[in-house]
């Protein structure tokens, strides 16, 4: 199926009767039975103001052209969305509504927000084939619940997203990275805290252990006017007195630095699973220590670590109960999202009973 | 504005009612007496009252679930206040409800620098959590201007704004999570200290739900390192188009004050006599505000005064030193005090496109002489968040309702030209019945399914956020159902 108008969209869904299978670009690895409905059709952008930080598209408008028209007049998403492809040996071209549906965010979610934070506004057609509207295209409205947030991140399980309105932000004049060799995984946590803390404004805190060169090290990112950014840099440098501290000042080595961290490029084309660890950062050393894992890369300051362990690793099981959870990104054979706690469950299997009556969307992921 | 008629069972079994709440809590935690209750009859929305049932101030997150449960079991509505400033009537109860106040569960559970985060009960000011944590270099971020006074429990029932969100967002992109009592007494706990849920987005969810959903006792925010400094600069302009266009263009050119405020000459007019705080007398005024070092601020300034330049501004002051700050934020911070001086006034809270500004300002100009009622503007203006302000007389026959139909003209003017009624107080009585120019019935019954998913028998709250006529058959299978 592919719908070319959110009313035939809205027919489609209300005729069918057997699963039906969400997909933007396919580019995110979900692969489940039912009828692929293609949200392609739906494409392009509807409304963009620059000065009001405002961009409204079609679900399947693809990512990249949302981002050559926010280049144009120097903004960007500032949520930082991942793009899947390389880690899970996807093709295809990202679309907008993915993006959204996956609530795909980057390095900078530790500092600005996941892509929950910055959408205003959605249009989905429900499970039952009714086409609804929530949010809008202005920054600040609580008219009523959020139901923006409830769709981002839902993985087209709840509806299929048609419209989506978001937030965005300028793009900054340059970058720098301040980065420091060497450090343990614990003593990288205690910095990147410390880095956070600070008040010179760091949009990404990560942490390799086995870098480029087989050695450690912590990335610490600072953003914004040139001026601004060479003291920020100096200041951040500075709280790490005694320990082997660079700067690296040239914008384009910054960026790829950053987007090689972005899509986890340290695991492309290696073997075993993918595991996606949401957890307080000052705990993630110690996680990362059960979790036994081949390779581990932490970002959000140690709130997010990416771990590749060998295929079948039940990482869940390793990792016990703690403040968080861990999601199967790369491989098969276990649940993909996180088990729920029972009221949490129940809650979220009334709100699916409600969104998608006949069971019909996306069935089988999310629980 | 409408409030159903009060159930007569519940009202008829009050007696009955408060022993099983005296069963569940401190005698002094419960409040039955008609002289007492008349202190919970409003909230910061004084047209409206009417003293509850029963008042309940419960000390902990079990005791909370032990009031709900008996609430539940017994078919009595719960209107759960935090402060009680709610501007829309959030917190307005009803003659056959039990009010539920957080405001003795008021303390700090936990403060940790290192993940940035501060737990703490919800009863607690919104001032009170910055309080906690300043000495040690840190803040809470959203800041509505009733912080002094206002709880997080309302804050996070509105998703509560304020002046510097165009930085650092509302409350639901500060909030990490809660614990949370359903109306049958379950207790949950929703995110924590990692960032992103696991599943579906509930904390987003609840957030801004105005107390329907759940009661949430405790909260866990983020809270971020104080900036070096911040500096305001004041603008005027002869035109609300030119001060609306110097604003796009600030924006543009990829600054990111942490905030942008617009005055316009009623409001200039009102302030200065109030609080003489020098504003030049012009059409409109701009108050931008810029953080950062020292440096970073000249940087950040020069850039914002050449492109103010640009739109021949009557006046142009840059704040020199703390004191002259002071004075550049001191008459629109005394703006709302200054209305209330010359008249009993209304606060809309509408958000527009920024791009539409001077459209909806000539617009609100012209309904002003309509009405032949006065209008002040101060708002928001980075994200498009208006506040106009309208003056009436209580006193005067009829002129409260020619103001709220003139308030809801202004709102409808919001939405059509793209924007929403609400942008941070939230709906709760007030805006109601206008939930219909905004949204589709499908949108609305899509929202309802919500609640009933939470609160299957439509306790909490019930009589606030959708238009009566919308939730009536909700609202009488609940009572159906005793």
């Amino acid at each position: 199926m592919r719908p070319e108008t959110e009313a035939d969209l809205a027919d489609m869904i209300a005729s069918a009767s057997a699963p039906v299978c969400v997909r933007g670009g396919g580019t995110r690895g979900v692969h489940l039975d039912g009828t692929v409905l293609e949200t392609g059709g739906l494409s392009g952008i509807t409304l963009y103001e620059p000065g009001s930080l405002t961009l409204v598209a079609q679900a399947g408008t693809p990512l990249a052209e949302i981002e050559a028209a926010l280049d144009a007049e120097g903004q960007r998403l500032a949520f930082e969305p991942m793009d899947h492809r390389g880690l899970l040996g996807t093709s295809g071209a990202p679309t907008i509504g993915g993006v959204v549906a996956a609530n795909v965010s980057g390095p900078r979610r530790v500092s600005v927000g996941a892509c929950r934070d910055f959408m205003l506004g959605v249009r989905y057609v429900d499970g039952a084939g009714v086409v609804v509207k929530n949010g809008g295209r202005v920054m600040k409205n609580v008219t009523g619940y959020d139901l923006v947030k409830l769709m981002s991140g839902s993985w087209g399980t709840l509806g299929v997203l048609t419209e989506v309105s978001l937030k965005v932000l300028p793009k900054p004049e340059t970058a720098a990275c301040v980065l420091i060799d060497g450090l343990s995984d614990a003593d990288a946590m205690l910095a990147m805290a410390k880095a956070l803390g600070s008040p010179f404004e760091v949009s990404g805190a990560a942490h390799i252990p086995v870098g480029l060169d087989g050695q450690p090290v912590t990335m610490l990112r600072i953003e914004g006017f040139a001026g601004s950014v060479a003291y920020r840099a100096d200041q951040v440098a500075g709280l790490f007195g005694g320990m082997a501290v660079r700067v690296e000042r040239d914008p384009d080595t910054v960026a790829k630095g950053w987007a090689w961290v972005r899509d986890v490029e340290a695991f492309h084309g290696q073997s075993g699973d993918v595991w996606r660890v949401s957890c307080t950062p000052t705990e993630a050393a110690d996680l990362a220590a059960r979790i036994g894992a081949e390779a581990l890369l932490y970002d959000w300051g140690g709130g997010l670590v990416w771990a590749r362990v060998a295929e079948g690793t039940d990482v869940r099981a390793r990792l016990g109960a703690f403040d968080g959870h861990a999601t199967l990104v790369r491989g098969s054979g276990q649940a993909k999202f996180p088990p729920d706690p029972a009221p949490i469950a129940a809650l979220s299997r009334g709100l699916r009973a409600r969104f998608d009556p006949k069971g019909i969307l996306n069935t089988g992921l999310m629980g | 504005m409408q409030m159903p008629t009060p159930d007569a069972n519940v009202l008829s079994r009050k007696a009955g009612i408060v022993a099983r709440l005296q069963e569940v809590l401190p005698r002094d935690a419960v409040i039955s007496d008609e002289m007492e209750t008349r202190a919970y009859e409003c909230d910061a929305l004084t047209a409206y009252k009417c003293p509850p049932l029963a008042v309940v101030l419960p000390s902990s997150t079990e005791e909370v679930s032990a009031v709900l449960k008996v609430c539940h079991e017994m078919g009595v509505p719960v209107v759960p206040r935090g402060s009680g400033t709610s501007l829309a009537g959030g917190a307005l109860p009803t003659a056959d409800c039990v009010l539920l106040g957080v405001a003795r569960m008021n303390d700090v559970l936990e403060t940790d620098y290192d993940n940035r985060f501060i737990r703490v009960q919800t009863g607690r000011t919104n001032l009170s959590v910055t309080g906690a944590v300043e000495a040690d270099g840190f803040f809470y971020a959203p800041d509505p201007s009733s912080q002094l006074a206002c709880a997080i429990a309302g804050n996070i029932a509105m998703n509560s704004g304020g002046a510097h969100c165009l930085k650092y967002g509302v409350t639901t992109n500060n909030l990490m999570g809660v614990t949370m009592v359903q109306m049958d007494g379950t207790v949950m706990e929703i995110g924590g200290k990692h960032l992103d849920a696991g599943g579906y987005d509930l904390l987003g969810l609840v957030c801004g739900s105005e107390g329907q959903l759940g009661v949430v006792t405790e909260a866990t925010l983020r809270i971020l390192p104080k900036p070096e400094g911040a500096r305001p600069v004041l603008m005027g302009f002869d035109s609300n188009e030119v001060a609306g266009a110097c604003v796009a263009d600030i924006i543009k050119a990829g600054v990111l004050p942490v905030a942008i405020e617009f005055m316009d000459r009623p409001c200039i007019e009102a302030t200065e006599a109030f609080a003489k705080a020098g504003y030049p007398m012009c059409e409109a005024l701009l108050i931008v505000e810029v953080e950062g070092s020292p440096a970073e601020i000249d940087e950040q300034l020069a850039l914002i005064l050449e492109i103010a330049r640009r739109h021949n501004p009557v006046e142009l002051r840059e704040a020199k030193d703390a004191d002259e700050a002071g004075r550049i934020w001191l008459g629109r911070k005394s703006a709302f005090g200054a209305m209330g001086q010359i008249n009993d006034y209304m606060c809309l809270d509408g958000t527009i496109p920024v791009s539409e500004l001077p459209y909806v300002l000539r617009r609100i100009g012209e309904m002003s002489k309509e009405y032949g009622l006065d209008v002040a503007n101060v708002f928001h203006a980075g994200d498009g968040n208006m506040h106009p302000l309208i003056l009436f007389d209580a006193n005067k026959e009829g002129d409260l309702e020619l103001c709220e139909a003139f308030g809801a003209d202004i709102l409808r003017l919001c939405v059509e030209v793209g924007g929403c009624l609400t942008g941070e107080h939230g709906v709760g009585i007030e805006k109601r019945d206008l939930m219909v120019d905004q949204f589709a019935p499908a949108d609305l019954e899509a929202q309802m399914a919500v609640k009933d998913v939470f609160d299957p028998h439509w306790l909490l709250n019930p009589a606030k956020v959708f238009p009566l006529a919308a939730s009536e058959s909700r609202r009488s299978v609940a009572l159906a159902a005793e």
